[in-house]
């Protein structure tokens, strides 16, 4: 088993196939848009593939130390950033084949006019904590 | 109540109900609340027989509900009418659940899962947090691995290289949350290996144990990792050394040899050294070699080069290597190490660097990128 981030974002990946911005969807696409994928967690939930997933706000900051008795620097919104993620899910699988099947899945979510978004995930390895054998 | 007792008897009671005709899955759920009974009624009273006690609650568990199910009534009085249950049978059938719960319709993870619970009586609980995964997903996943083998009979006997290959899945998950996974997966198979008469069962035992010995030298106090020959040999693990040597060497006498037992004897070779330098790398490579013929893996053969490199010197541990597909994991690790080794620092450096971007876990990453920082230090001093 190996654990796979699915990364969907707002912006920073390449444009889906049917790119219409969402807040010009109707709101019952939006609705099933929703729907898709709050199914797809259940259905990966009963399958024990499920591991988190987590929706983001658009608005973040930057934080960073400034030195010794000041306080931390924030700047920010990222918003004009290029890379914006939207939100994650953390899938636990058989085989990379497999994580690439879930995403395809996922990215079949349907979007304006009710057809698939095609939209781009990021599909991305987790690092785990070493196996017993090394040598 | 001794929770250690009660988890050993648990595959036993579980498969006495399971002989008497019960679904497994059903059976299942009756030993858990017989377990859950055990809880509340042993510290006030702890029964003579606690196997008996768990058989006949559990049995009574499994008759509550099947009796509730009322479109199985008809089937449900002719298992009314069968005799009560009598002392439990001192004949240990608990290999058989070790079949089913390896059994070949289930995926990977499914079989670990369900050996974890039915065979060595680990909590759903316990089982997701060694797993990291929520509780609830590793419920869907166990249920799943009953339903599947539902349906499944006592009646054959099942793939013992299933069997070893979930109990070796189990073993290199090694630890995490509170339950040591790899201390886990010796105490099945030793359980295994006290019930089943095979020189495999006997190697991958060994095999464990030898590893398990040397595992507190192999991480230093940060967590990084420390490579084999930079071990401090005083921590490995003599006693488990000891026995897993003389159970290799029994599984050997029998001149049945399989994988487990070549890796279980490389491994035995690497701890009886008593400095790195003193290591029999010429016998490694011909264990190495027998190891290929067996198993003619990718893997193996890029251990190989590694052995032959300290057999021959680097230049043939490259030639070793160079007859193997680049793109094999750990292929830039083990060409960065025999490159360092012939004196080609730079190119060792790029190669570590190459390794750690493709390294499968963060130790092993880290551990990469410190020696290609090392070796590029030592370079522009």
């Amino acid at each position: 088993m190996a654990k796979y981030l699915l990364l969907k974002h707002y912006r920073g990946a390449p444009a889906s196939a049917n790119c219409v911005p969402m807040d010009q969807w109707t709101p019952e696409e939006i609705s099933a848009h929703v729907q898709y994928m709050n199914d797809f967690a259940a259905r990966l939930e009963k399958t024990g593939e499920f591991v988190e997933g987590l929706a983001l706000a658009p608005e973040g900051a930057w934080v960073r130390y400034d030195g010794e008795g000041r306080p931390p620097v924030t700047d920010g919104p990222f918003a004009e950033t290029k890379d914006l993620i939207a939100g994650w899910m953390v899938i636990d699988v058989d085989s990379y084949e497999r994580a690439v099947e879930l995403a395809g899945e996922l990215s079949a979510a349907p979007g304006a006019g009710g057809k698939p978004i095609h939209e781009w995930l990021e599909l991305r390895p987790l690092l785990a904590a070493p196996p017993t054998i090394t040598e | 109540m001794d929770e250690a007792l009660v988890r050993s008897l648990t595959p036993s009671v579980l498969t006495v109900l399971v002989r008497r005709g019960a679904d497994f899955a059903a059976a299942e759920d009756a030993v858990q609340d017989a377990l859950v009974e055990a809880l509340r009624v042993w510290p006030a009273e702890a029964p003579r027989d606690a196997k008996g006690w768990l058989v006949t609650v559990a049995w009574r568990k499994f008759l509550d509900a099947t009796r509730a199910d009322a479109a199985r009534r008809r089937r449900e009085d002719r298992v009314e009418e069968e005799p009560a249950p009598g002392p439990a049978a001192a004949v240990d059938d608990t290999l058989q659940l070790y079949f089913l719960c390896a059994h070949p319709s289930l995926t990977p993870a499914s079989a670990v899962a369900l050996t974890l619970r039915a065979v060595g009586g680990l909590t759903t609980r316990q089982i997701a947090q060694a797993y990291l995964v929520p509780e609830a997903t590793m419920a869907q996943r166990i249920s799943r691995a009953k339903r599947t083998v539902s349906g499944v009979r006592f009646d054959r006997p099942g793939d013992v290289a299933t069997v070893l290959r979930v109990l070796y899945l189990v073993f290199n998950e090694g630890h995490s949350g509170d339950v040591d996974l790899a201390a886990e997966a010796i105490r099945l198979t030793r359980q295994l290996s006290a019930r089943i008469d095979h020189p495999e069962v006997a190697g991958l035992l060994a095999l464990m144990l030898l590893h398990h010995a040397r595992r507190a030298a192999r991480t230093a106090s940060d967590g990084s990792l420390v490579p084999l020959a930079e071990q401090d040999r005083a921590r490995w693990d003599t006693a488990l050394i000891a026995e897993g040597v003389g159970i290799l060497q029994a599984a050997l006498a029998r001149d049945r040899l399989g994988e487990f037992q070549a890796q279980a004897a490389i491994a035995a070779l690497h701890a009886d050294a008593p400095t790195a330098e003193e290591t029999d790398w010429v016998q490694i490579v011909e264990w190495y070699d027998e190891l290929t013929r067996l198993t003619d893996s990718p893997i193996v053969r890029l251990n190989r080069a590694v052995a032959v490199g300290e057999a021959d010197g680097p230049r043939a541990g490259l030639a070793a290597l160079a007859a193997l597909d680049a793109s094999l994991p750990r292929h830039a690790a083990v060409a960065a190490y025999l490159h360092e080794h012939d004196g080609d620092l730079a190119t060792a450096a790029r190669l570590y660097a190459e390794a750690a971007h493709t390294a499968p876990n963060l130790a092993e990453r880290d551990h990469l990128t410190r020696q290609a920082a090392r070796l590029n230090a030592h370079r522009s001093r």
